[in-house]
């Protein structure tokens, strides 16, 4: 059993209340950061743990934080991150829904960090039942001392207010985000200036994801260096991995980053194997944007070594045979499933999903979905794959956001590792239809 | 005839201790929040009057409503069955079957995807991943969640909606008690 940090108490009976919270060792960063340390303490244990951001990128949350602007009389925000569009991750979803204080506890010492005297949750409108329970966790908080004004006697004060989306995968990018949030589209900003300087409201914001912020008590609690213990190299600490697909234990598992990527398909204490015995075909390890291996590259790198759960061993031989740990949406397809098929319910989603604000992204997701479209349903024409390797390589790096990048790393991967099967289904329409998942 | 478009007082408390919540002159920032509450006290979706209100109570041009009701998919342009029928078609719902449960869906309501049955009961709609993976299939109605569907489960959602479900549907999401 790997350590857990974020969900040891998970199943503790009560845990979603503040009562039994507390019991468990609950709000006590927020004692020990308010009446023991200076904001840039905290910051200093962040930075020693080596905490990167789990809602993607993986950028070191202590640096990001270490950024931010601070001017005087200005104010400063903490905006939480629980959009959790990414197509396969629904962790965030699943801490926030079972042990909601673990957030605001973490949102109360994080802010106290970076000295905001108000933070916001935004959620995804879809997740409205969640919501309501943040709410009801922020309102035992008020009534229990540990918001509002003076803090536990403190000369610290804070507001936590949630926020509920409408339906845009595209406000998960922190400044469509922060313009949702301003009661706009969700367009994201041209950046510079980064939200460090200039974010919500013109103000210095630190947009952190559900996950990081969950993180922090802990860090706080056994100080950076025992969480730099924790995982592999600069992997650091745990990470929630949400497993769905074809496995027979689908749901939100919390690894030490370094588990052996085929331990944590195979083994019983995770996912327990591929559904009906059937034989594992591809992985989407980090949500529908990272690319997709084949079997053999997924369990193991190029060079022959074990794939293990960890930022740097699953981007190992970069996007040639390579993938990314992203945010921790782990999709896994047995050997019946069409990967075209798959692949164009990927590219329909983004050209849902895409703003609109820049054509190689509005447009190219659009001519993918189509020519995918056209190929699922048997009038794929000679050249098409061709075409649609062209498209995302135009598309890839010439955008606002890194939307557009998320929407051709699917596309090119796939053809890249499954090229032949997309052969097949131009050239033989009429096998298409065996390939198609058996409900 | 159409209700009113007209939030009563208590209603109208809400969208006051809303716009509190942001710093002063920002409270535009209410606007995605309070057209949840519109949308569902005026049918379950956002006609022009309805947006007019809004703007009204807010006070920004209209446009600045029009421009946000459009953009997000969960705001409504276009009248919806009083149970909206959200069936995820995103790769993992995908590969365990959502194909299936629209298909079904379809056969048992006599409509199509995109389409509201006759009574105005009841409308399909096929939305992209809703972070319940785990659970796939899924499909959502109002606030609740449906998870790892068969047909049976799918009947069964069908029926306890036709009988005691009438008021659950888009006022279940009840944003009147928590915001
Ligand atoms: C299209 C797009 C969607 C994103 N969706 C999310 C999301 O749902 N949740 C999230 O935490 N980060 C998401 N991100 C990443 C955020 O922009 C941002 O990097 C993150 O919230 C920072 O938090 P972290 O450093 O704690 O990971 C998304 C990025 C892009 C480009
Ligand atoms: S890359 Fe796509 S989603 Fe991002 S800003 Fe451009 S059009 Fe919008
Ligand atoms: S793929 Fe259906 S809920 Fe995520």
């Amino acid at each position: 059993m790997g350590k857990k940090i974020l969900l040891e108490h998970i199943n503790v009976p009560g845990i979603k209340g503040l009562e039994v919270y507390r019991q468990n060792g609950g709000y006590a960063s927020v004692e020990k950061a308010l009446k023991t340390m200076a904001p840039d303490a905290v910051v200093e244990e962040v930075k020693k743990s080596g905490l990167r951001g789990r809602g993607g990128a993986g950028f070191p949350t202590g640096m990001k934080w270490s950024f931010l602007a601070k001017p005087e009389g200005v104010e400063r925000y903490l905006v939480v991150n629980a959009d959790e569009s990414e197509p396969g991750t629904f962790k965030d979803r699943y801490l926030m829904e079972r042990i909601p204080h673990i957030l605001i506890e973490g949102m109360i010492t994080s802010s106290f960090a970076l000295g905001a005297k108000t933070s916001y949750i935004y959620i995804r409108g879809e997740y409205f039942y969640v919501s309501r329970i943040l709410e009801a966790a922020i309102e035992e908080a008020y009534a229990a001392g540990l918001l509002g004004k003076n803090i536990l006697g403190s000369n610290f004060s804070h507001d936590i207010f949630v926020q509920v989306g409408a339906g845009a995968y595209i406000c998960g990018e922190e400044t469509a985000l922060l313009e949702s949030l301003e009661g706009k589209r969700g367009n994201p900003r041209i950046k510079p200036p980064f939200p460090a300087i200039a974010g919500l409201y013109s103000c210095p914001t630190v947009v952190n994801n559900v996950e990081t912020i969950a993180s922090v008590p802990y860090i706080v609690m056994n100080g950076g260096d025992e969480y730099a213990k924790i995982g592999i190299g600069r992997s650091t600490g745990t990470k929630l991995i949400s497993a769905s697909g074809h496995i027979n234990k689908p749901g939100v598992y919390e690894i030490e980053m370094g588990v052996p990527v085929e331990e944590f398909i195979y083994s019983e204490e995770y996912c327990g194997g591929i559904l009906n015995g059937k034989k594992l075909k591809a992985v989407v390890a980090g949500g529908s944007s990272v690319p997709i291996l084949p079997a053999d590259l997924i369990l193991k790198t190029e060079k022959g070594e074990p794939r293990l759960m960890s930022y740097e061993s699953l981007s190992d031989g970069g996007f040639a045979t390579g993938t990314m740990l992203g945010s921790g949406g782990f999709m896994v397809y047995d050997e019946s499933t069409s990967i075209v098929k798959n692949l164009y319910t990927f590219a329909r989603f983004y050209h849902h999903e895409s703003c609109g604000q820049c054509s190689p992204c509005r447009e190219g997701t659009g001519w993918m979905e189509k020519i995918l479209h056209r190929i699922v349903e048997g009038h794929g024409k000679a050249g098409d794959v061709d075409m649609l390797w062209d498209i995302q390589r135009k598309i890839e790096g010439n955008t606002i956001c890194p939307l557009g990048d998320a929407a051709a790393w699917p596309v090119a991967s796939a053809i890249r590792h499954f090229r032949k099967e997309f052969e097949e289904y131009i050239n033989h329409p009429e096998r298409i239809r065996d390939k198609m998942p058996v409900v | 005839m159409s209700k009113e478009i007209k939030f009563n007082e208590e209603t109208l408390a809400l969208v006051d201790k809303l716009m509190k919540r942001y710093p002063e002159g920002k409270h535009k920032s209410a606007l995605i929040p309070v057209l949840h509450i519109a949308q569902a006290e005026f049918g379950g979706w956002l006609s022009s009057d309805t947006m007019d209100y809004v703007a009204s109570l807010l006070k920004i041009k209209p446009i600045e409503v029009y421009e946000v009701a459009s953009f997000y998919s969960m705001f409504n342009l276009t009248p919806v069955g009083k149970c909206l029928i959200e069936v995820c078609r995103t790769s993992s719902c995908w590969a365990r079957g959502s194909e299936e449960v629209v298909k079904h869906l379809e056969k048992r309501l006599g409509i199509k995807e995109g389409e509201t049955t006759k009574d105005g009961m009841f409308t399909i709609k096929t939305v992209e991943c809703l972070g319940s993976c785990g659970g796939a299939p899924m499909l959502q109605v109002g606030a609740s969640f449906h998870e790892n569907l068969t047909t049976e489960k799918v009947d069964t959602l069908i029926e306890d909606y036709k009988t005691q479900g009438k008021q659950k549907s888009y006022t279940d999401l009840d944003y009147k008690n928590t915001l």
